[in-house]
């Protein structure tokens, strides 16, 4: 029995372009749109792409930390903005951490399972760059536990994931680990520069894999790892729309322009326990098995991939938990070029979350998104070939360190 | 008496002003870590300063810029503060950082309030007769156990020594501006000096991370006397261009040179107005008057000052008008001494001027680049191959800025031609020093 008792599908994605460092219309002075700007482009830019928004029957709201960064509660409280039809629609908010756009697809597909919506519309959305970095980091250290915060790094999360890679380097061998890291940076940017909405499209940087390999400065940032291996501080919105068979004929959608979805898998750890094990994503391994198993599939049936990538260390982990290297492998897989967007599994093709940015509640969204346009052959010079063999992309999308999980696959429709 | 004794009560004189305020907020931030870890002890950080009103603006610009200096060393302040539990965000850690420098300040006008004071860094107006005065008067408030830091920038140390009557109890440690940013503090150790004084110099030297470069006790000293003969050659060759590009026109050309086909971080009047032009001809003074030097003068300057077109920076730190017009800290205009008046820029000098070879890369740019020298040794050597008036100007002024550089060696100011290359480089900015390969 297929794991879904009717079929569900995504169309319609829409990114904004993130911004913040590094793109060249980021100014850090001047005064910059707040989350209505990102809601708004967002949720109109999926609108756009349907004969009918009035069809879509209720709205999710996906956001980290827009309590802090923009002193703003009540997420649901913006989707009636999106478009008149909208106001006095259902809408939910969505917070886990940087999972939190995957909360927001899992709701969406949970919406309409339950048939009481045909059309979901997901908006993913993060204005960080209200507060500089250094405060910026008390935010997003919610993601963790909060009693931990007072023992934590003053950059708490990458000082979690600085832990990571050094945990990596004593079992796996720094040098390898380390030359892993640097070439999924130069990864994310040579993707990115093909993607003209990501953060680093701009990067102009010739050697990349040196600037990948700048050895780590403990006395101002982490001990192992440099700010290349970081994902960026961003300011975003995204948006797809969920539909059932009935929705996207009320939507006026073309079955062409959209994607199926066959599974997903769900996970959560205990916030308050320490990591079992620094080397490993437990989480994110058993979402991404979880995903596989509910749709019958394996690895090899996957054609593109998306993994949260905040930390390239993270990314080389990502790539054991989905099964595509094994355990201590995952710099190796790397290195070889697997990854990359003519390699064996094209993963992040649009730059991730080092190279597009890290929107943080938007990023699972981001993540579906670029699945959608990869899987409908619309995304532009990030396009894949997809090979009929392997007509899947699956997703996984994580908060706080390997806490929040979800992971999802998408089928091409033939 | 060490560092960590001495620095229980501080006194820092001139303290509203650019460089007063900015060493206030170094010696603050030393002062507030002894504190964290001596609880018992009571540190006095003594912010003194002639005018009340600009007193009054102090706290402001420390705070903001205490503030900024926290942000950079988070990593370091979260261990510091690691046993206070109920300071647990960045933000937490940072006010109570603020808190605790601000806790050791007091400012007033008064010279007394220095009386407990066993280190003092003086840091007023560079006029002999005033500094003199002051620190007689310091003397005679503190006893002979206090050390005098001054951030002198001309006059020779021995001689305020000699005049205060300080018996050796008084060093030069000039610091660059802004104090905070700026690595550099050029160090001045007089013959007279006690051995104490020169040790303590040295170990604040590598508390505050600074970067000492020592010159010899002549007036002017390295920075000063390199800047000032750079800024006179720049004049000087204003009166042979002026005849066939105007007074302005000559400004902008030889601004222009020395900026771009230079590749340093602003033009040679641009930075004399950054200075001030009253503050570049009172080093003058100093320098002549020590020196015996009659050729370190120039008219336009005198002019410039009987006309009250000053240069120098408001409160704010922006830019006030002088050899050149500014708006938003931009060069907009320039000022036509003889005319008594601004004119707008002549961009048809461009032409005149002649094309940047294509190897050019702005001095920004530059600063970052990690094969530097490579590109500089390629941008000269084109430069060379370049027949334009900029070219012209800027060689040449390329191999004047050596030759002062080396006669600063060769007479006795300058230990090493090392010493002179990181004066400019690190106080100045320039991406390479005056004494180099390219000319």
């Amino acid at each position: 029995m297929s794991f879904l008792r009717k079929p569900i599908y995504a169309t319609a994605g829409y990114n904004t372009v993130s911004l913040g460092q590094g793109r060249k219309e980021f100014k850090p002075k001047e005064p910059r749109p707040g989350i209505e700007h990102y809601i708004k482009e967002a949720g109109r830019g999926a609108l756009a792409q349907v004969k009918n928004p009035e069809a879509i029957d209720e709205g999710v709201m996906t956001n980290f930390m827009m309590a802090r960064y923009n002193r703003q509660g009540n997420r649901p409280g913006f989707f009636p903005m999106i478009h008149p039809s909208f106001r006095y629609k259902p809408a939910t908010g969505t917070e886990g951490a940087c999972d939190s756009g995957g909360l927001g697809l899992a709701v969406a597909c949970k919406t309409i399972l339950a048939d009481v919506a045909d059309a979901v519309l997901v908006v993913g959305f993060e204005v960080q760059t209200t507060v500089k970095a250094v405060y910026g980091a008390d935010y997003l250290a919610g993601a963790g536990w909060y009693k931990d915060r007072k023992k934590g790094h003053a950059h708490f999360f990458p000082g979690q994931f600085s832990d990571r890679a050094g945990a990596c380097f004593e079992k796996f061998g720094k040098e390898k680990v380390r030359e892993g890291m640097a070439h999924w940076y130069v990864q994310a940017i040579e993707n990115a520069r093909r993607n003209p909405k990501a953060q680093e499209y701009h990067n102009s940087i010739s050697d990349l894999f040196a600037t990948g390999m700048t050895p780590p400065n403990p006395k101002v940032f982490c001990e192992h790892i440099n700010v290349y291996d970081c994902s960026k501080v961003s300011d975003a919105g995204c948006a797809l729309i969920f539909a059932s068979e009935e929705g996207l004929k009320k939507l006026g959608v073309e079955k062409k322009d959209a994607v199926e979805v066959v599974s997903w898998g769900q996970c959560e750890d205990d916030i308050t326990n320490p990591q079992p094990d620094l080397t490993k994503l437990v989480a994110s391994q058993k979402a991404a098995s979880l995903a596989y198993e509910r749709a019958g599939l394996s690895p090899k049936d996957i054609g593109v991939l998306e993994v949260h990538d905040c930390f390239s260390i993270a990314g080389l982990l990502m790539m054991e938990a989905t099964g595509f290297a094994g355990y201590g492998e995952g710099a190796d897989f790397v290195s070889a070029g697997k990854t990359k967007i003519d390699g064996e599994i094209p993963t992040n093709t649009t730059g991730g979350l080092i190279g597009y940015g890290h929107p943080v509640g938007a990023s699972g969204v981001r993540q579906a998104v670029d699945l959608v346009h990869q899987l409908t052959g619309k995304a532009s010079d990030c396009q894949i070939a997809m090979d009929s063999a392997s007509p899947y992309g699956l997703m996984v999308s994580m908060g706080g360190s390997d806490i929040t999980i979800v992971s999802m696959i998408f089928k091409k429709i033939e | 008496m060490n560092l960590d004794e001495r620095f229980e009560n501080v006194s820092v004189i001139g303290a509203a002003g650019k460089m007063g305020s900015g060493i206030a907020v170094l010696i603050a931030q030393e002062m507030a870590k002894l504190k964290k870890k001596n609880k018992d002890k009571i540190y006095r950080l003594n912010l003194i300063d002639i005018s009340e009103q600009a007193l009054d603006g102090l706290s402001g610009y420390m705070k903001a810029q205490i503030i900024r200096v926290a942000e950079k060393s988070i990593v370091f302040l979260r261990e510091m503060y690691e046993e206070r539990k109920d300071l647990v965000e960045n933000i937490e850690i940072i006010n109570a950082f603020v808190d605790d420098t601000f806790s050791v300040i007091r400012c007033g006008t008064e010279l007394g309030m220095a009386k407990n004071s066993k280190l003092i860094f003086e840091a007023i107006a560079e006029n002999e007769d005033i500094k003199i005065k002051v620190l007689k008067s310091l003397d005679e408030v503190c006893g002979k156990e206090t050390f005098f830091l001054t951030n002198t920038s001309s006059i020779p140390i021995g001689f305020l020594d000699q005049e205060a009557g300080l018996d050796g109890r008084i060093i030069g440690y000039h610091f660059y501006n802004p104090p905070i940013v700026q690595k550099l503090v050029e160090v001045i150790t007089p013959t007279t000096i006690q051995k104490e004084l020169s040790d303590i110099a040295l170990e604040l030297g590598k508390r505050l991370r600074k970067k000492l470069v020592p010159a010899n006790d002549v007036a002017g000293f390295i920075g000063n006397g390199h800047f000032t003969r750079d800024g006179l050659y720049a004049l000087n060759e204003i009166e042979r261009l002026k005849d066939n590009y105007s007074l302005a026109g000559a400004i902008y050309i030889m601004n222009r040179i020395s900026q771009d086909f230079l590749v340093r971080p602003m033009g040679i009047f641009q930075l004399i107005d950054y200075v001030g032009i009253d503050v570049f001809d009172s080093i003058l003074k100093v320098m002549r008057k020590h020196l015996g030097d009659e050729t370190l003068r120039h008219s336009l300057v005198n002019s410039m000052i009987e006309q009250k077109v000053l240069g120098g920076q408001r409160p704010d730190g922006s830019q006030k008008d002088g050899f050149l017009k500014y708006e938003k800290n931009r060069p907009v205009g320039i000022y036509d001494a003889e005319k008594k008046e601004y004119v707008p820029i002549n961009k048809d000098l461009d032409t005149k001027i002649g094309a940047l070879p294509d190897n050019f890369k702005p001095w920004k740019a530059l600063l970052t680049e990690p094969t530097k020298e490579e590109k500089l040794s390629d941008y000269f050597a084109s430069l060379k191959g370049t027949k334009t008036l900029g070219a012209e100007l800027a060689l040449s002024y390329l191999a004047e800025t050596k030759k002062i550089g080396e006669d600063l060696v060769k007479e006795g100011v300058a230990n090493s031609y090392e010493d002179v290359n990181s004066v400019l480089t690190n106080g100045f900015y320039w991406v390479y020093g005056p004494i180099n390969e390219y000319v």
